[in-house]
């Protein structure tokens, strides 16, 4: 689904700061991919290169990050933008900075859809995001209100549901209940795994919380000062972990059951 | 006769308006909330969710904040007295010290960490002139694993966020106080220096006895820290005991709900197997 090749990153021209430094890695159809760094790690950075978000001064200056969708041929990153809100959408930390505030949820949500979604007229269109909405647990009354009328919590699931209703091949989440309490972070989490199983396509997440990663996803790769250190399947890393900065990682994490054996999946 | 506790919580409670005089409304941050910290020293966890009302009542008991109702009682006196009755406030300072969320906000950019140290001491009396105050300074370094020599001279962007909130120990330490109230102090640090910060704390109540209110979001850190947790939910305290008896027996449904969310690593929640075994026909993880 991606295949990113040696790919460095960064910021600015003369005074070239270097966030990525030759990443290479392969992103598959179907799963939950996962990307856990600290700050400064350069995992943000690498989701918006794979997202296409050449703003700010973000330049690729080697390598290639690669998306194929399954029709037709390969995507490279730098035109990514043209499949935005379409084959790819992103869910931001803080749900207020894509949501226009002075617009009801339901004209944003329609005029954003992409042209093979715009079949029927505009009822028929809002009857079949309400059942959407419905089948992940969101009223129809959303469709009716200002971004600031929703909770924090309910914002970034409105968002999710938006990520999802177009049927894209890949979904991008950066860092997306990091401002939000524990209990509706489960929610949105158990959200985006079932939106994932349900499409089958590819999730990737960026958090720097390991227990969010240990949840959810299939595979993670762990980023430290612009390289990754460790890929593999999830289950895998945390039962045993190689590289010696992602065991300082594990080994640190306060864990509340105490006793139980790690990695319980595996056989 | 025996030493009162060194804090005493009755019936606190702390209304704010919002609106206007007519068309407002009260909020109730802090309903009815009652606990005690009184003979060894120990770490107090006040875990809750946004809202819960765990800063106001922080707030509260740092003197910020009056109660609406209910009395605070610190080493038996009250600490929202007023007129005669109330405790001087560079005594109130020099015994209860606070800890933020954000050691890059609570240091200025302009000046270096290290002189806070110094500054804290002269302003607060436990230092009479400059080279008392920098000797005060340097054992207060000593105590959180850094050296005067280290850390002279530097200011914030020199630090990690691991560093900083180290410096905000040491400089809390300075007045020898008897309790520290700590508001989210390691939400804003990486995973990997978190735990030695926690470390720190249980350090400094066991050998220093200097006893901790620790106000976290995060069951995890403070089931590790703490000798008692507390939950806080809509302002009131619905639950309170040791980290084991809690865990193992959270009487209140809330309690369980925060629990059941923890992203832990050592149980992945059954929510996620069963979209596993709907979509997929079988667990995670198990896959080549």
């Amino acid at each position: 689904m991606m295949e990113i090749k040696d790919v460095v990153l960064g910021y600015g021209r003369q005074n070239f700061i270097t966030a990525v430094d030759g990443v290479e890695l392969t992103i598959k159809e179907d799963e939950i991919f996962g990307i856990a760094g600290e700050s400064g790690s350069g995992k943000s950075t690498l989701m918006r290169a794979i997202y296409g978000d050449f703003s700010n001064g973000l330049r690729i200056v080697k390598g290639s990050i690669t998306a194929s969708f399954g029709d037709g041929s390969p995507v490279d990153s730098r035109q990514m933008k043209a499949h935005w809100w379409d084959r790819v959408s992103y869910v931001p930390q803080g749900s207020m900075s894509v949501l226009n505030p002075l617009m009801r949820i339901e004209k944003q949500l329609l005029d954003g859809l992409p042209q093979r979604k715009r079949s029927g007229n505009r009822r028929e269109r809002r009857r079949e995001l309400a059942s959407f909405l419905e089948r992940l647990d969101l009223e129809e009354s959303v469709l009716d209100a200002f971004p600031h009328q929703l909770s924090g919590g309910m914002r970034q699931r409105v968002l999710v549901a938006i990520a999802a209703f177009v049927d894209p091949r890949l979904i991008l989440a950066d860092e997306p209940t990091t401002a939000l309490d524990v209990v509706v972070q489960k929610r949105i989490l158990l959200m985006l795994v079932e939106i994932q199983r349900q499409l089958r396509n590819t999730l990737v997440l960026v958090s720097h919380d390991l227990g969010v990663h240990y949840q959810v996803t299939d595979r993670i790769a762990v980023m430290y000062r612009g390289k990754i250190v460790e890929v593999g399947p999830t289950d895998q890393i945390f039962a045993n972990p190689q590289h010696e900065y992602t065991q300082r990682l594990i080994s640190s994490l306060p864990r509340l059951h105490r006793g139980v054996s790690d990695g319980g999946g595996e056989t | 006769m025996t030493a009162p506790p060194l804090l005493s919580v009755d019936g606190v409670t702390r209304d704010f308006r919002r609106g206007g005089l007519i068309t407002g409304k009260t909020l109730r941050a802090v309903d009815d909330v009652s606990f005690t910290l009184g003979g060894k020293p120990q770490v107090f966890s006040i875990v809750g969710e946004s809202g819960s009302g765990k800063t106001t009542l922080a707030r509260m008991v740092l003197r910020l904040v009056a109660p609406t109702a209910g009395t605070i009682m610190l080493d038996g006196r009250p600490l929202h007295a007023k007129g005669k009755d109330r405790m001087d406030d560079f005594a109130f300072r020099r015994m209860v010290q606070p800890i933020f969320q954000n050691p890059f906000e609570a240091f200025s950019a302009y000046i270096p960490v290290a002189d806070y140290l110094r500054i804290t001491a002269l302003n607060l009396k436990v230092a009479d002139d400059r080279e008392q105050a920098d000797a005060i300074a340097g054992e207060a370094l000593g105590l959180v694993g850094l050296s005067a020599k280290g850390v002279a001279g530097k200011y914030i962007r020199q630090f990690s966020g691991g560093e900083l909130q180290r410096l905000s120990v040491a400089r809390a330490l300075v007045t020898k106080p008897r309790l520290i109230v700590a508001d989210e102090p390691v939400s804003m640090i990486d995973a990997s220096l978190r735990m030695s910060i926690v470390n720190l704390f249980r350090q400094i109540t066991d050998q220093q006895g200097v006893s901790f209110i620790y106000i976290t979001h995060d069951l995890s850190t403070a089931y590790y820290l703490s000798d008692t947790v507390s939950i806080m939910h809509q302002g009131r305290m619905i639950e309170s005991g040791s980290p084991a008896e809690i865990l193992a027996n959270p009487r209140q449904a809330y309690t369980r709900t925060l629990l059941a969310a923890v992203p832990d690593t050592t149980r992945r929640w059954p929510e996620i197997d069963a979209i596993n075994r709907t979509w997929r026909g079988q667990p995670a993880g198990q896959e080549a």
